[in-house]
Formats: structure tokens, C-alpha cells, sequence
């Protein structure tokens, strides 16, 4: 099986023996009604009001939402508009804990029986992807199409991440019992776990658990950047190619990530919603590196402050990897649930980019096996008949083709903005017609 | 905490530079370079370093007057410059290989627009506009380690031996006589990634198949003339090859029957750098014609457009 390309990252995982911390209750969260793609929630409680942990304050509009649920039990005093990094306004509630954490009377561990069940469940356990997509875990479960293969991914492929890693090596009975789950109530016969081979200790970890289950596998994989890319790790698990405009689904194949799976089975146990989850938090502007577990809506400032940083050397902050997180302009801003990690950085660089000279190595990086120089010079000629023809949709924005380029051209960031120059320009077209 | 620094994803780069690219390329370079020094005296280092000058020179004043940001850093004049020079013979005229300096920088490359831009690459160019403008001084080749004149290249008096060719003990340009050392240069960008294989290997088999079957010595015809610098250094710069390996072996291909058919039945002794010269021209034939296939990508383009 020919192997698909991509880059070799220097891993610095200096947080992967460090047993995850209990993040003290923060004083105050704030919770924003969007922490998915999907439509953002419609907050059920007012100022003024007492909440407790766990009770639903985010109620979900449209099919691909999930409600959002209080990490603390106190008042909401604020109902703010939150400027995410995207540059998007979302509503979110302002709560100061009063540091009891009662739990919310009503939770209570869902019975289930069918796959119905399971789904419903999902989406009322708050559940999106942990990995850092933020993709409604139930809508991935109730796919219509036939599954015969649940991939979960322990990639972790992104420098400094751990969160995964800890979870293994934390966990593991979890992640196994949430597989089971899965695979029992949505009639999947085999499990493949795909983990990068830089990993030793949680592979073992794993492979004891799964010693005895004939049905799940773990399957090492390079430590090639993007390994934990979807399309990419089915491939490198499966051997199936998810064709173009299709999704995993069609090819049989339902992928979690191996702490989304973990969630869910907590969830069936207790009943607890999510509203925490373990974040890293490293970078070299990081006193003590670590894995904390963090409520949700907690600031980004509180979790640096817990891990020593320096407020005066920072100069960058990331949420997500240094491949393809987002870089905060401030640190006043919640954790949400699909954010993995917290980096502080005390360098940046600053990039000048210079003229292509067509040496090929964004092309030889891609693991869709595009090629980034077309797709920018058609992005620059504004040729949208080219960015079509180039396949510019199946760019999966994993960075490769920047991080190689030795012209230092912003060419993932071209990748960007070409596919919402098609979107834009498809609109004007229909709004002509 | 001061203003904090936003970039898009990715926030981390490979630290390999464009500089960094041309300095290696000028690196394997040097060992023919140096040979050809050797071989032909001190007269061999100062054209080089004319035209190595020059063409800085020349980049540098035509950023300025184009008011362009200055490229001379990234170092691919010097790289032409050195080509160009080890494509000329000893006793050209200096201003003469000035003027192939203003023609590869000035006129095939920055009036198209600079580096990445060029369609044709600058050292082939200045050194075909050379020959067919100053016939005598381009092929007047003098012997190795000695003042007198020789009375032709290798190519064309069929009388060196492998060993000579191989150490570069002939008459001919300065940076083409030696074998061993341009191909130690080719190694040399192969392991470093510098280069693919595909193009040199396309050039060098086909030539030599060809040339084969036409009843000649192929491998005296590979080691012999331009044939070597051709295909590991010209025939491999990215910005006027194409991008994809089959491409690259397509050039290659083209370039050496191309090769074969000047030498065997056209009017030049050398057919090395018109050979790539007119392959540069179809570079963008090429590119369509090997675009990679995308993972997953459907035959059919509508098919994938609804779906979205």
C-alpha cells in the first residue's frame, strides 16, 4: 500500500509522562453557546439565574448542534458577546461559580439500547469531537450508510499535544469500553486504532487492553504529520480511499477520536455531560508543562497562570497545535470543548515570503497529492475553472505545503481564502441568476 | 503581556530557504568549477568570477530601477552567473561575457518578471545568444594545462580517452571537461533533495540508447561536450523544468533525443543547450499533461460538485 505524503514534525511531546492535574475550580467561566460547527445554541438561562454543574444552558438549534451544559454551579451574571478568533460573535454566558460544584439533580446515566439510544445520547451528553474539530459526535453516529469499520483516532500528529496520550495512558479502560459501546449498538464488526509510532508507552498500554478482544486492533503508524487526518488515517488503517465529496461513511468506515470515544462511555456511566476535558498546555513561554483537566468556559489566562507562564515574554499564543491551531490575539478568552491544547511561545518569526520557484515540495508534502503552487496562482489570477480543476476542496488545510515551502509563500493560507473565494463567487452567481 | 503576534496556520516553518536551495546548487558546482580552473589556468577563475559579478550586478540594478524588492541575497544570480561562466570557453573576452550576463539576468530573467518567472533558464539562453553572436571567441577552446589552441572538443575530434574525459583533461568550457566532478555535484544535490533523478536519468538514457543505436560510443558521447552540465544542472532547475516527477522524466526524454538529433545530424558539434532551451519552451505542455492525481479525486467533475 503506497503510503500517502507528509512531513516529519519534531514531536516535543515534553508533556507525555506527566499525570494529568485536576485544574482548580475557576472563580468564573464563560461559556459561549458555540463550541461546534453547527448552528450556536440558544441560551436557556437568564441573568440572575443559579445553575448548577452539568444542567443544560444551550439549547441546540438545527440537527448539527449539540447543547452546551454549566462546568460550574453558581450565578449567571453576564450574557456577552465573545469574539472568537475565527472573528465570529457568539452570545456566551458569564457564570461565577460559587464553588459548591453541585451537580445538577436532573443528571442522570442514559439508558441504552439501540442505536437510536446511542445517538440521542451523544447529542445530549454535549459530545463533539475532542480532537480539535469540534464535529457533533452524534451526527457521525447516526450515518445511514452501512458501517463495518470504526477507526479511532490516537494519531495525536500535531507537535507538543498530549491530551490523547494521557488519556491512554490514564484510561484506557475507557477508550475500550467505549469502543464496545459503539461498536455493539451500531453493528461494527471490527475496530482499528491508529496510533503514530512515537508513542511507545501508550501503544503497549493499548495492546494490553486489547489483548484479549480479537475484534479491535491497534495499528502503529508512521509519525508523519497529518496522520490524524481523517481521510488519512482511514487510509492508513483501512486501506479505503474516501472518495472526493464523500464522506467516511460512504466508505463504511465511522472514525472518533480516542478521547471523544472515552467521553462517551464515561458519559453512559455517570451521566455527566461535558463540561470538562484535559487540555496540554506547553510551549517554551510555559513555566511547567503540563496536562491539566480543565472546565469548560475556563480563561485561557487561568490555565497559563496555573502552568507558570511569563505575561511578559509571551509573544504568541496558540489554540491547537503549532500546524494548524489558531493564534489568539489575547488570552482573555474561554476554553472551549474542541481545544486541545494551550501554547505560549516567547519567538515568532516573521515570515516574508518571496517568489515561488517551483521547486515542488509543496506538492511532494500534500497527502491529498495536490499541488499548493497551482492552486495559489490560480487563487491569485482569481480562476476559479482552475481552483476546480486542481481539486481545491480536497485541501484539508493540514499546512504541509507552507511549512516545506522555501520561498516561505503562505500557501495554506491562499488555500483559505481560494475556498471562500469559490463560495463567494458561487453566491454571486446564483444571486445573478 | 505586549501586543501578541497573529499568523495563520500553520505557525512553524522549515527553516530550508530559497538561499539556502542556490547555495547548494553552488556548492556542487564548484568541484567542475574548480577542475576546470585547474585545468585551464587563472584566466578560468577570473571569467567565472566575471560573470559571477556581473550577474549580481545586474540582478541588483535591475531590482533597483524596477523598484522590486532586492533579490540579490537569495543568491540565484550567483548561481547563473557561475553556470554561465563554466559554460563559456577560457579566452572569451571578458566584456563578451558580460554581455551573456546582461542576457541571462536582465533579458531572460528579469524582464519577465525575476526568479520563478523566467521561461527559459538565463545560463542557456546567454550562452546559445553567445555562440550564434560571437562564433570565433565561443569556440575557440585552448588545451588543458598548456597556452596553445586546440583544434577542436572531444565531441568533435572523437580522440580522448575515458580517463581524460572522466578527469577533464580535454579542450572544452570550463566547468564541462570533468566527469567525475559534475557528477560528484549531481550526488551531492540528490542526497541533500535538492534535485530528483527523474530529468538527469530521462537525458543521460535516452541520449545514450539513442545514440547506441545510431552504431556511435554512448558512453564516450555522454562524457564528452556539455552533455553532463546539461542534464545535472540545467536540465534540474526547478523554476524552467517541469514540476512533477513524470514531467521531469518527459523533459528529460525530450532533451535527450533532442541532444542525440543535434549532435548526430545537425549543423552544431553541441546540441546540449538548444536541446533544453527548446524542452523549456514546452515546460508548460508538460505541467498540464502530468498533473498529479489528487487522493480520492473522481474522474468526473460535476459528479463531486453536486455533492457539495
Amino acid at each position: 500500500m503506497k503510503r500517502l505524503n507528509g512531513v516529519h514534525l519534531s514531536h516535543r511531546k515534553h508533556t507525555e509522562d506527566h499525570l494529568t492535574e485536576l485544574f482548580p475550580t475557576p472563580k468564573s467561566v464563560q461559556i459561549p453557546m458555540q463550541m461546534h460547527i453547527g448552528a450556536p445554541c440558544k441560551p436557556l438561562v437568564k441573568i440572575g439565574d443559579y445553575v448548577t454543574v452539568g444542567q443544560k444552558i444551550g439549547e441546540p438549534l438545527g440537527e448539527f448542534s449539540v447543547p452546551i451544559h454549566s462546568s460550574v454551579s453558581g450565578t449567571v451574571t453576564e450574557i456577552v458577546d465573545f469574539r472568537a478568533p475565527n472573528g465570529s460573535l457568539i452570545p456566551s454566558l458569564v457564570i461565577v461559580s460559587d464553588g459548591e460544584q453541585a451537580f445538577c439533580p436532573d443528571l442522570a446515566p442514559p439508558e441504552i439500547h439501540s442505536k437510536e439510544d446511542l445517538v440521542a445520547a451523544a447529542r445530549e451528553s454535549g459530545c463533539v469531537g475532542l480532537g480539535g474539530a469540534g464535529f457533533p459526535t452524534h451526527i457521525k453516529l447516526a450515518a445511514k450508510q452501512p458501517i463495518d469499520t470504526l477507526v479511532i483516532n490516537a494519531a495525536e500528529c500535531e507537535p507538543f499535544i498530549t491530551s490523547d496520550c494521557r488519556q491512554i495512558m490514564e484510561f484506557p479502560e475507557d477508550i475500550i469500553q467505549g469502543i464496545q459501546l459503539v461498536m455493539k449498538h451500531l453493528h461494527i464488526k471490527s475496530c482499528r486504532i491508529g496510533i503514530e509510532e512515537n508513542k511507545p508507552a501508550a501503544i503497549k498500554r493499548l495492546a494490553d487492553c486489547c489483548r484479549n478482544l480479537e475484534h479491535i486492533e491497534v495499528r502503529v503508524l508512521p509519525a508523519l504529520y497529518p496522520q490524524g487526518a481523517e481521510k488519512v488515517i482511514v487510509y492508513h488503517t483501512t486501506g479505503r480511499i474516501v472518495p472526493e465529496g464523500k464522506l467516511t461513511a460512504d466508505v463504511g468506515v465511522l472514525v472518533l477520536n480516542v478521547s471523544t470515544c472515552a467521553f462517551l462511555y464515561q458519559y453512559t456511566q455517570t451521566g455527566i455531560p461535558l463540561t470538562q476535558r484535559r487540555v496540554t498546555v506547553d510551549g517554551d513561554a510555559v513555566g511547567r508543562p503540563c496536562n491539566l483537566m480543565v472546565h469548560i468556559g475556563t480563561s485561557i489566562r487561568d490555565i497559563l497562570a496555573y502552568a507558570q507562564y511569563d505575561p511578559d515574554q509571551v509573544k504568541q499564543l496558540m489554540l491547537g497545535g503549532p500546524m494548524m491551531g489558531v493564534s489568539l490575539p489575547s488570552p482573555d478568552m474561554p476554553l472551549c470543548k474542541q481545544h486541545n491544547a494551550v501554547l505560549a511561545f516567547t519567538k515568532t518569526k516573521q515570515i516574508i515570503p518571496t517568489a515561488c520557484i517551483r521547486c515542488g515540495k509543496c506538492m511532494d508534502a500534500c497527502p491529498m497529492n495536490l499541488m499548493p503552487m497551482e492552486l495559489e496562482r490560480a487563487y491569485r489570477a482569481k480562476d476559479s475553472g482552475a481552483l476546480e480543476e486542481y481539486r481545491l476542496h480536497l485541501c484539508i488545510s493540514c499546512g504541509c505545503c507552507s511549512f516545506v515551502c522555501p520561498a516561505k509563500r503562505p500557501l495554506t493560507e491562499s488555500m483559505l481564502l481560494a475556498k471562500n473565494f469559490l463560495l463567494d463567487s458561487a453566491k454571486k452567481g446564483e444571486s445573478k441568476e | 503581556m505586549k501586543q501578541l503576534h497573529i499568523s495563520p496556520a500553520p505557525h512553524e516553518r522549515r527553516p530550508m530557504t530559497t538561499m539556502q536551495i542556490m547555495l547548494r546548487v553552488f556548492i556542487a558546482l564548484l568541484p567542475a568549477a574548480v577542475v576546470g580552473c585547474l585545468t585551464f589556468g587563472i584566466r578560468a577563475a577570473v571569467v567565472i568570477a566575471v560573470c559571477i559579478l556581473s550577474s549580481m550586478f545586474f540582478e541588483f540594478l535591475c531590482r533597483i530601477l524596477m523598484k522590486r524588492p532586492q533579490t540579490i541575497t537569495d543568491l540565484s544570480a550567483a548561481v547563473t552567473g557561475l553556470l554561465l561562466g563554466m559554460n563559456l570557453p577560457v579566452d572569451i573576452p571578458f566584456w563578451q561575457a558580460v554581455v551573456g550576463s546582461f542576457v541571462a539576468i536582465v533579458v531572460t530573467k528579469q524582464l519577465f518578471g525575476g526568479l520563478g518567472q523566467n521561461f527559459a533558464n538565463p545560463a542557456i539562453v546567454a550562452r546559445i545568444v553567445l555562440l550564434v553572436s560571437f562564433q570565433e571567441s565561443m569556440t575557440t577552446w585552448r588545451m588543458p594545462h598548456s597556452d596553445a589552441i586546440a583544434s577542436a572538443t572531444p565531441l568533435v575530434s572523437n580522440e580522448a580517452s575515458y580517463l581524460d574525459l572522466l578527469l577533464g583533461n580535454t579542450a572544452g568550457c570550463i566547468g564541462e571537461t570533468c566527469a567525475i566532478a559534475l557528477i560528484l555535484g549531481g550526488v551531492y544535490l540528490l542526497v541533500r533533495g535538492i534535485i530528483s533523478p527523474a530529468a538527469p536519468i530521462g537525458f543521460i538514457g535516452t541520449f545514450a540508447i539513442c545514440t547506441f543505436l545510431a552504431g556511435n560510443d554512448p558512453l564516450y558521447q555522454v562524457l564528452s561536450g556539455g552533455l553532463l552540465l546539461g542534464a545535472i544542472f540545467m536540465a534540474t532547475d526547478y523554476v524552467t523544468t517541469p514540476i512533477t516527477k513524470s514531467g521531469k522524466l518527459l523533459f528529460g526524454i525530450g532533451c535527450g533525443a533532442l541532444t542525440f538529433c543535434i549532435r548526430q545530424f545537425g549543423g552544431y558539434p553541441e546540441g546540449v543547450s538548444f536541446s533544453i532551451l527548446l524542452m523549456n519552451l514546452l515546460v508548460p505542455y508538460l505541467d498540464r499533461m502530468t498533473k498529479t492525481k489528487p487522493f480520492g479525486a473522481m474522474p468526473h467533475r460535476k459528479e463531486a460538485k453536486s455533492h457539495e
